[in-house]
């Protein structure tokens, strides 16, 4: 009744390939960012600081995973490493050029994430598949002995660690010890939002159309035009240098310090697993798989207390394993497709909505 | 030019002037390339025959080592405790078959990658919870497993030979030689051979794809009780462990996905150059670098030759 198309007219073609073509979405949109921006008034330092702003930024590291395999068809493992390239290339910077802007930093360091990607990415243009991605974690295995025994990455430290320095915007200290949950949330909300949106510009546009085409058949992408090796290469770009500004965010904005196993595989494996879960080719499903898996272990943590169940905690910690991949389990059954599809199946049921078709 | 003659002459001259070394890390290299054979091999068995890439190789390597050890502890005689863990591995082929694979049939491949993920994940909570946390110690010598080593002198130096890797390798030929009797002689081997090839194919000759699965895993669940006694022996039995799917990856890439002398060549080839890397460059770069090593042997290789050792060409077609 609510979300109906009826009587919104498209007059042009703009309008009609627009992203969000229905005015419900778009009043949709907008009140969620105003949620999230007015988010910190109501929720404690806890749900903000450990929830919101890390969900925030393994959604972007999800969403550069999913333009490379949800969109491109490119599996790759070695997002953690791409992440860490950001981090230790923001740390760099940072501390080469102190003056300048915190943002600025953190957002170049994509570039050097992006550079360090499209190497990796090379192999792309001879293998496919499980190759591709058994060939990407050469990528984080290599990536993760450099962020350990490269000392030039963390400026000689003795603790072999970032040290994130305190750096002001406007005056206010959003990196270092100093800065408050509330306006590190905010930084890493205007950036998500930004760069979600230049996402959603990609993969609407040009590029999204050549990455998709390859995925779907490479061989006839290739006879109508398109060149296989720039698109692979450029998704390679693409995809690490979001992870590279996610792994930058992650250090600068969230964890304050950082030794090199944040990057491990480990956090590859995360991230996939909000690809998949969340929905490869879609970008809110990639929101809503950084919600589910960063979400559930918190939920299952605390779920015994709430109960009133006396269990010790490594007994919780099992069951906590057990359940994660059981669910994950369930998921893959009930939806492949991943909750974007959900998400699909909401949307329409909503559309027909109070009439069951 | 001093970094160019440690990269390209030292090493050389080192193995010349102390031939010993040399072959004992050869030996060393071989070994080791045994055991990640054995994990690629029971990679390649399930993803010939279901196309599933299996990351809970590791985690079941682990699993069957766990069962084994604590079943003994429970005061059950070794061999019977092994009667009992090939069991355990029946059961489990059996119930991932059940629960996991059945549903997920005709799903993308990376979805079925995804749910041996899951898989991994649950059995390392199960196993944790089950079998404690802790390190435990193989029961080789109740296996009859032998332990010390063969001093061979020669080359003007001493070679040592631990006996149990001498096992592991005579165990590893015999366990390959019997999949490979049991492959081309067998009506369950042909069976399996055919869904390798093709699944509608053998679907429509009235194999069922069920049993055959259950029977792939199961036959991957011994190559785990094998890993997993051989490599415990060498050191505990640990939940860590798992990672060492890791390590035989590369040899997949190597090898091929689907050819099993691909993955023992392969593994052979990534232990000797792994041990080689370490133990005559690693010094250059600074210890560690055993991590990616394999990888980058495999990537190189895959430059030339992207189909694998013994992996067929494949040709496309629009």
């Amino acid at each position: 009744m609510l979300y109906r198309e009826a009587g919104q007219y498209k007059t042009s073609y703009r309008a009609d390939f627009a992203v969000f073509p229905l005015l419900q979405d778009r009043v949709g949109i907008a009140v969620i960012l105003a949620l999230a921006v007015l988010m910190p008034f109501v929720a404690s330092e806890f749900v903000i600081n450990s929830m919101m702003i890390p969900i925030l930024i393994f959604a972007l590291a999800a969403i550069g995973l999913n333009l490379l395999t949800g969109y491109a068809g490119l599996v790759s493992l070695g997002t953690g490493g791409f992440m860490g390239v950001g981090a230790y290339g923001c740390y760099k910077l940072a501390t080469a050029f102190p003056g300048v802007n915190i943002i600025v930093p953190i957002i170049a360091s994509g570039l050097f994430a992006a550079a360090i990607g499209v190497l990796f990415g090379l192999p792309s243009l001879r293998i496919k598949g499980f190759y591709l991605a058994v060939a990407t974690l050469a990528a984080q295995f290599f990536l993760s002995w450099c962020f350990v025994r490269v000392p030039w990455l963390v400026n000689y430290n003795v603790s072999g660690a970032i040290e994130v320095p305190t750096r002001t915007l406007f005056g206010v200290p959003i990196t270092g010890p100093n800065a408050t949950a509330v306006t590190r949330y905010l930084v890493v909300l205007s950036i998500v939002v930004v760069m979600t949106w230049v996402a959603s510009n990609l993969v609407h546009g040009r590029f999204g159309r050549m990455w998709m085409a390859v995925r779907d058949m490479d061989i006839a992408a290739e006879l109508i035009g398109i060149k296989l090796y720039r698109t692979k290469l450029l998704a390679f770009a693409v995809s690490s240098f979001y992870a590279g500004v996610a792994g930058a965010m992650l250090v600068f904005l969230w964890l304050g310090a950082s030794e090199a196993d944040s990057f491990d595989i480990n956090a590859s494996f995360l991230v996939l697993f909000m690809v998949i879960i969340g929905g490869l080719g879609s970008l809110v499903g990639s929101f809503l798989g950084a919600f589910l898996i960063l979400g559930l272990p918190i939920v299952l943590r605390s779920l015994p207390d709430t109960l009133g169940l006396s269990i010790n905690s490594a007994t919780v910690e099992h069951l906590q394993f057990m359940i994660v991949g059981a669910l994950i389990i369930f998921f893959l059954i009930v939806e492949p497709a991943g909750l974007a599809r959900l998400w699909q199946i909401g949307k329409q049921k909503l559309r027909v909505w109070p009439f069951p078709y | 030019m001093d970094l160019l003659y440690n990269i390209f002459i030292d090493p050389f001259v080192q193995m010349g002037t102390a031939p010993d070394l040399l072959v004992q890390t050869l030996w060393e290299g071989l070994v080791g390339g045994v055991l990640y054979s054995l994990i690629a091999l029971g990679f390649v068995l399930i993803f010939k025959a279901s196309g599933v890439f299996n990351f809970a190789q590791g985690i079941m390597v682990v699993f069957a080592a766990m069962s084994l050890v604590a079943l003994h502890a429970l005061g059950i005689p070794a061999f019977v405790a092994l009667a009992l863990t090939v069991g355990v591995m029946l059961a489990l082929a059996w119930v991932v078959e059940r629960l996991v694979l059945r549903p997920l049939v005709n799903q993308p491949d990376i979805i079925l990658f995804m749910a041996t993920f899951g898989l991994t994940y649950f059995l390392i909570g199960f196993g944790e919870l089950v079998f404690g946390g802790e390190p435990k110690i193989m029961i080789a010598d109740q296996l009859y497993l032998p332990r010390g080593a063969y001093d061979i002198k020669m080359l003007g130096g001493f070679v040592s030979l631990q006996k149990i890797d001498i096992a592991a390798a005579v165990i590893a030929s015999l366990m390959v030689a019997a999949l490979a009797v049991f492959f081309q002689k067998t009506r369950i081997g042909r069976a399996l051979r055919a869904v390798a090839d093709s699944h509608r194919a053998a679907l429509s000759v009235g194999i069922s794809l069920e049993q055959i699965w259950v029977i792939v895993w199961f036959a991957a669940g011994i190559v785990a009780i094998v890993t997993g006694i051989m490599w415990g022996a060498r050191s505990q039995v640990e939940f860590s462990l798992q990672i060492i799917a890791l390590k035989a990856l590369p040899v997949l890439i190597l090898g091929g996905f689907t050819s099993i002398p691909g993955a023992i060549v392969g593994g052979l080839i990534i232990g000797v150059g792994e041990k080689l890397g370490e133990f005559y460059w690693g010094p250059l770069l600074g210890s560690g670098i055993e991590s990616w090593l394999a990888y980058m042997i495999a990537l190189v290789f895959l430059l030339f030759r992207p189909q694998g050792l013994f992996g067929e060409k494949i040709i496309e077609r629009v």
